[in-house]
């Protein structure tokens, strides 16, 4: 029986890397992926075009200029000469913020109360615009305590596992479980589909193979496409963008594992409700694209509403994620990972009995 | 291609978008994907992706007992940004911080009443602050997010501010009046068309992009590879139609269904998300056309070059949906990136459509944005159908 597993597994394989085309195709998005990604997933606000109306002619506002000027957060410094024309620039884009000084400002900072300028943000970015003003107030911050002397007290900030907040480091490792997630759900939802749009689907039924060795058969390739994908992302993340990898190997590996199952399981499950390939690709998609965004990736997931932190608890992907950015970064062990682990593998069987469940009844 | 176009007969044309339009009707998961995604996408944008962190898990280990470590301590428990997880062991704080369950540990060493008085009679005296360091307040973030980490460090400053102008008030109140070192400069701050800077606001309309991009390229991306797969093709190319009308009809029921989802898309954002819409409808359509044009175009190619439903799906999630996502600068800020990446992202139409889509529900119809929007999304549009049209070939080979 073993054997003749096997050689289910060497067709299911064959079928995938015969042709050209197949075997362009799992790997070089792959490579490209891992190529562009890094560079476009960052929040920092780098480059941005900062306005500023300045009718003050002193010397404490182009001091707070030239300040602003310096930073690298803003390459490009837009004079603008009126309230119509500050408007303008925020409306058209030109600037992501302006800053406006009142006309007596130098004169106004040297006693108390003092001057206010006003920043005016384009939030059609918020999430930009509000970073980059932060930078703002900081550079005015400081221009207030070299004023008002030594403080008292302060506040010192190290990040740990990622020093220098280099947000390479948060998206590579979350690359490769997003990565593989999509090498391995369509491998494994599409190939029964396939089968039984070709309609050989059903010599495969009349052979000696029992229904668990079909799914058997069909699940281990996508498992082995999971670790593929996964591992190459990882090697590029360690050795081409220098990610430090402090954990153990063998656990991110054992959770690549545990992922590519209950993925699998998730796969034929999708497989197993679709009668054609468009239907069973929709149906991946339409369970790939919220997972990836409740993962936490994005956003942490206790920011979401209640309902919506329960389901990212029951995706597999947020597990992962922890996992390999905890092996990478943080040097997690097997100790450190099981809290991580048990998740996985549970939701791996549940998935893979439901899959199961619903293979043998849509062949009965 | 204009002796094709000549040929155009409107009964072969009508018979072959009825025949396409039955197909998509009749597939359940065209339907799913139409109808049913968009909402789903929506609102899982809109409601689970929350960059204005609020409720961050810290951790708050307090060394010092002081009345003013105290009264830090109650500072950061009253702010709305944190839930904190007190602990009397440090290693416990790290190991939690390790496992991912808490953001940062806030510190307040055992000398920070000590140092606080020492430093702050040395500043009352005036003179020698070169002796007296500052008591230290330490803030150790979980950078495996820097993003998040980010917000922890803002956040505890901001709190750290708050006691601090408390403590000066204290101070010179008990000093009748003496040494008020309150700020001279202060910022005001004017978040224009989102004033209260809801990040649903403008991650639903980029959101629209990505949907409007599954709706277009994906679904079209299996329809050609599909027949010529099952053979239904040939049987198609032994009749007189010709490339114009083969290419229209596949191109003519996917729009309708694009603008169908669209207006399901913009009811939902405006009606149930409430996220406001101070643009032209008419531009809205305009925009949204145009962009189909494209993602249909770009969906079409892909299955009339590949001719295999497998590998179309696959071509069409990392060269349309991936890119949407990320390089759309719907999330992640387009002019932050590399400038080879700022050129790539100039061919992605969503960029132009995500843009579009954010101005026209947060600023209104701003001509100037949506004039260049609409330009590069008509280049790309025809790029797209004219490459596909190439393309299409009516023999077998």
């Amino acid at each position: 029986m073993w054997y003749r597993l096997w050689r289910l597994i060497v067709k299911e394989l064959q079928a995938l890397l015969g042709n050209t085309q197949g075997r362009l195709l799992l790997i070089t998005p792959v490579i490209l992926q891992t190529a562009l990604f890094p560079f476009a997933a960052t929040l920092e606000v780098k480059n941005a075009t900062l306005a500023i109306y300045n009718p003050d002619s002193g010397a404490a506002s182009r001091e707070l200029v030239q300040r602003l000027a310096q930073m690298a957060a803003f390459s490009h410094i837009v004079p603008v000469h009126s309230e119509a024309e500050l408007r303008t620039v925020i409306d058209n884009q030109t600037a992501l913020l302006a800053l406006q000084f009142p006309p007596d400002f130098s004169t106004r900072v040297l006693a108390p109360p003092g001057a206010s300028v006003m920043l005016v943000m384009d939030g059609r970015r918020s999430n930009s615009a509000q970073i980059a003003s932060g930078y703002v107030t900081q550079v005015v911050n400081s221009t207030i305590t070299e004023r008002s002397g030594p403080p008292s007290s302060a506040v010192t900030v190290r990040n740990l596992y990622n020093p220098n907040l280099d947000f390479k480091w948060h998206v590579l490792p979350s690359l490769i479980a997003i990565i593989s997630t999509i090498g391995c759900l369509i491998v494994t939802a599409l190939s029964v589909a396939r089968e039984r749009e070709e309609g050989t689907f059903d010599q495969l039924l009349v052979s000696p193979l029992t229904p668990a060795y079909i799914m058997a058969g069909k699940a281990v390739p996508g498992v082995l496409v999971a670790l593929f994908q996964g591992s190459l992302i990882a090697c590029a993340a360690r050795f081409a963008y220098g990610v430090p990898f402090t954990g153990s190997l063998p656990v991110m590996l054992l959770a690549l594992m545990a992922y590519g199952l209950a993925l699998a399981g998730i796969g034929l499950f999708i497989s197993s409700i679709s009668s054609t390939q468009q239907q069973a690709f929709l149906g991946v998609f339409c369970f790939m694209s919220p997972a990836v965004v409740i993962s936490g990736y994005v956003a942490p997931i206790e920011n979401m509403p209640l309902a919506l932190q329960w389901l990212a608890h029951a995706n597999p992907l947020t597990y992962l994620i922890l996992i390999v950015k905890g092996t990478f970064l943080k040097g997690m062990g097997f100790s450190g990972a099981w809290p991580h682990l048990w998740p996985l593998l549970l939701i791996a069987a549940c998935t893979l009995t439901v899959a199961l469940r619903l293979f043998r009844r849509h062949i009965a | 291609m204009s002796r094709s176009f000549l040929g155009l007969s409107p009964r072969r044309l009508w018979a072959l978008c009825r025949k396409e339009s039955f197909q998509i009707l009749r597939d359940p998961s065209s339907i799913l994907i139409a109808f049913v995604m968009p909402v789903v996408l929506l609102f899982v944008f809109g409601y689970a992706v929350n960059l204005d962190a609020d409720h961050l898990r810290i951790g708050l280990l307090m060394q010092d007992s002081g009345p003013a470590a105290q009264r830090f301590e109650q500072a950061v428990r009253a702010s709305r940004s944190f839930e904190v997880h007190s602990d009397s062991s440090r290693e416990a704080l790290m190991a939690a911080l390790t496992r991912g369950d808490i953001r940062g540990v806030v510190i307040v060493p055992n000398d920070f009443s000590a140092k606080l008085q020492r430093s702050t009679a040395a500043g009352n005296t005036g003179g020698n602050s070169g002796v007296n360091a500052p008591a230290l307040l330490q803030v150790l973030a979980d950078g495996s997010e820097p993003n998040t980490a980010q917000f922890v460090a803002a956040q505890v400053q901001g709190v750290w501010q708050q006691w601090r102008q408390q403590q000066l008030q204290d101070r010179s109140a008990a000093t009748t009046g003496s040494a008020s070192a309150s700020a001279l400069i202060t910022v005001q701050t004017r978040l224009w068309f989102n004033p209260s800077a809801i990040s649903r606001n403008f991650l639903v309309p980029g959101s629209m992009a990505v949907v409007m991009t599954v709706i277009g390229a994906l679904l079209t991306s299996l329809v050609v590879a599909r027949e010529w797969e099952r053979g239904t093709m040939e049987a198609l190319l032994a009749t007189p139609v010709t490339r114009a009308e083969l290419l229209l009809s596949k191109v003519i029921p996917y729009y309708l269904l694009g603008v169908v989802a669209m207006t399901l898309c913009l009811l939902i954002a405006v009606g149930v998300m409430s996220v406001p819409f101070r643009g032209s409808l008419w531009a809205l359509w305009g925009i949204t056309s145009l962009f189909l044009a494209g993602a249909l175009g770009q969906g079409l190619l892909i299955s009339t070059v590949l001719r295999n439903q497998f590998n179309a799906a696959q071509l069409a999630l990392t060269s349309a949906f991936l890119p949407a996502m990320m390089l759309s600068g719907f999330v992640y800020e387009i002019n932050s990136m590399p400038t080879v990446l700022q050129w790539i992202t100039q061919i992605i139409p969503a960029r132009y459509f995500a843009n579009s889509l954010q101005t026209l529900f947060q600023a209104g119809t701003v001509s100037a944005v949506l004039l260049g929007d609409a330009v590069f999304l008509a280049l790309l549009g025809a790029f797209w159908l004219g490459m596909t049209a190439l393309k299409t070939r009516r023999s077998l080979d």
